[in-house]
């Protein structure tokens, strides 16, 4: 075991705190945007306010602190190293939210938890952020928690959710039918899981304890 | 006309035209003080508890119950979840409790619930009549698309009960429980409106 392994920095990203006030603003954005709310799943999607969803991380920091049953992380850009930034003529803003990862619905007596990621801003997806934040939640989830295994829900339609999924050893388990209606049509609802052996042995752990 | 609204009601395989009234029981409301004082006598059952939920068996007090039932209420206000109690025809008898929660009205999807604390009344029908109840109430009164379920996989007489109603084995979590030591799958069911109404 190697104490110093750092929990929270990956190779692109590091998993951080909530920034109210300056995170409240760009997620506030993002709900502008139906597509993202749609990706997520199955909640209601309308335009929220940076003082709604203030409130929305109050609520989410006072239940981590009072329930102990979930654990919700910012994701950020890691600074790029000086080298890179002088190659590039820019200076990249760590500070700034690229999205969230977290781990809901905790079962502690049977070591189970739910996850899920987003990466908020449309221009910012592909580029392997979400790859390197859900490595670093899986690490989180069986090495500090210790727990069993995970799931997760995704619709259908999220083609681009389920293949970082499967990639990352997830195996569709259930496929709950026309459980969301979106777009004039119906769509399943695909249930996954991974199970604690099954991310020892994928290469993710490998990757991540290399770092 | 008026044969096909009164096959339309048969539909729902109850003769009773009372949407909350089956063949072997009926739906009350839940009053929080009666249901507090039967579900802390339910909760020391341990099968009862390992059946129902995959909560760790605690014992609470009949006010906290009690707070909980209110606070449903409160929910059920919101239209976001639904709950019975469910009383035998013939005894007049509050053997358990049913109903929805996550309601999705715009994707017309719910999550059922239903547990039996009554022993004597396990495996005679009651818990597939109430279900029937339930199912033609989410259907025809409350027009959601479909019903989902989750079910441990050790519960073998609620598995048959609901696919006697005509819910089907959508999937199920591997190893998602830890009982006595040893892993179970949780299974889930569901069951849409076209399948219910083809019964």
């Amino acid at each position: 075991m190697d104490l110093n392994t750092p929990l929270f920095e990956g190779q692109l990203v590091y998993l951080a705190s909530i920034k109210p006030d300056q995170d409240a603003e760009i997620e506030s954005h993002w709900t502008h945007d139906a597509e993202f709310q749609r990706l997520l799943g199955k909640e209601l999607v309308r335009p929220l306010s940076p003082a709604q969803i203030k409130k929305k991380y109050t609520e989410i920091e006072k239940e981590m602190d009072e329930k102990g049953n979930r654990y919700y992380f910012t994701i950020r850009r890691l600074p790029l190293s000086e080298s890179t930034e002088a190659a590039q003529g820019a200076v990249q803003d760590s500070d700034l939210l690229l999205g969230f990862a977290r781990l809901d619905w905790i079962g502690w007596s049977h070591g189970v938890g739910s996850l899920s990621i987003g990466i908020g801003n449309p221009e910012e997806r592909g580029k392997g952020y979400g790859s390197d934040a859900l490595r670093l939640l899986l690490g989180y989830a069986f090495r500090e928690l210790n727990l069993y295994r995970v799931s997760i829900a995704i619709p259908e339609h999220n083609q681009v959710a389920l293949r970082l999924f499967e990639k990352a050893a997830f195996k569709v388990e259930a496929r709950r039918r026309e459980a969301i209606h979106r777009k004039g049509r119906r769509w399943d609802v695909l249930h996954l899981g991974l199970l604690r052996e099954e991310w020892e042995q994928s290469e993710w752990r490998t990757m991540w304890a290399q770092i | 006309m008026e044969n096909d609204v009164g096959s339309d009601l048969k539909r729902g395989k109850l003769m009773s035209n009372n949407l909350f009234q089956g063949e072997l029981v009926r739906f009350v409301a839940a009053e929080p003080q009666l249901a507090a004082g039967l579900f802390a006598k339910w909760m020391r059952d341990s099968e009862f508890v390992r059946l129902l939920d995959t909560d760790p068996a605690r014992l609470l007090s009949v006010d906290k119950y009690k707070e909980w039932f209110e606070k449903d209420l409160v929910e059920q206000q919101k239209n976001d979840e639904l709950f019975f109690l469910i009383r035998t025809l013939e005894e007049d008898l509050t053997i358990g409790l049913i109903g929805l929660d996550g309601i999705q009205w715009v994707h017309g999807d719910a999550w059922v619930g239903i547990g039996l604390g009554e022993r004597e009344y396990w495996g005679k029908g009651y818990g597939t009549d109430a279900m029937r109840i339930l199912l033609r109430y989410a259907f025809e009164e409350l027009n959601l698309h479909r019903l989902s379920l989750s079910v441990f996989e050790y519960n073998s007489r609620a598995i048959r009960s609901y696919e006697k109603v005509g819910f089907v084995i959508e999937g199920r979590a591997r190893q998602f429980l830890n009982r006595d030591g040893r892993r179970y799958d949780m299974i889930f069911m569901g069951i849409l409106r076209d399948e219910w109404k083809e019964r």
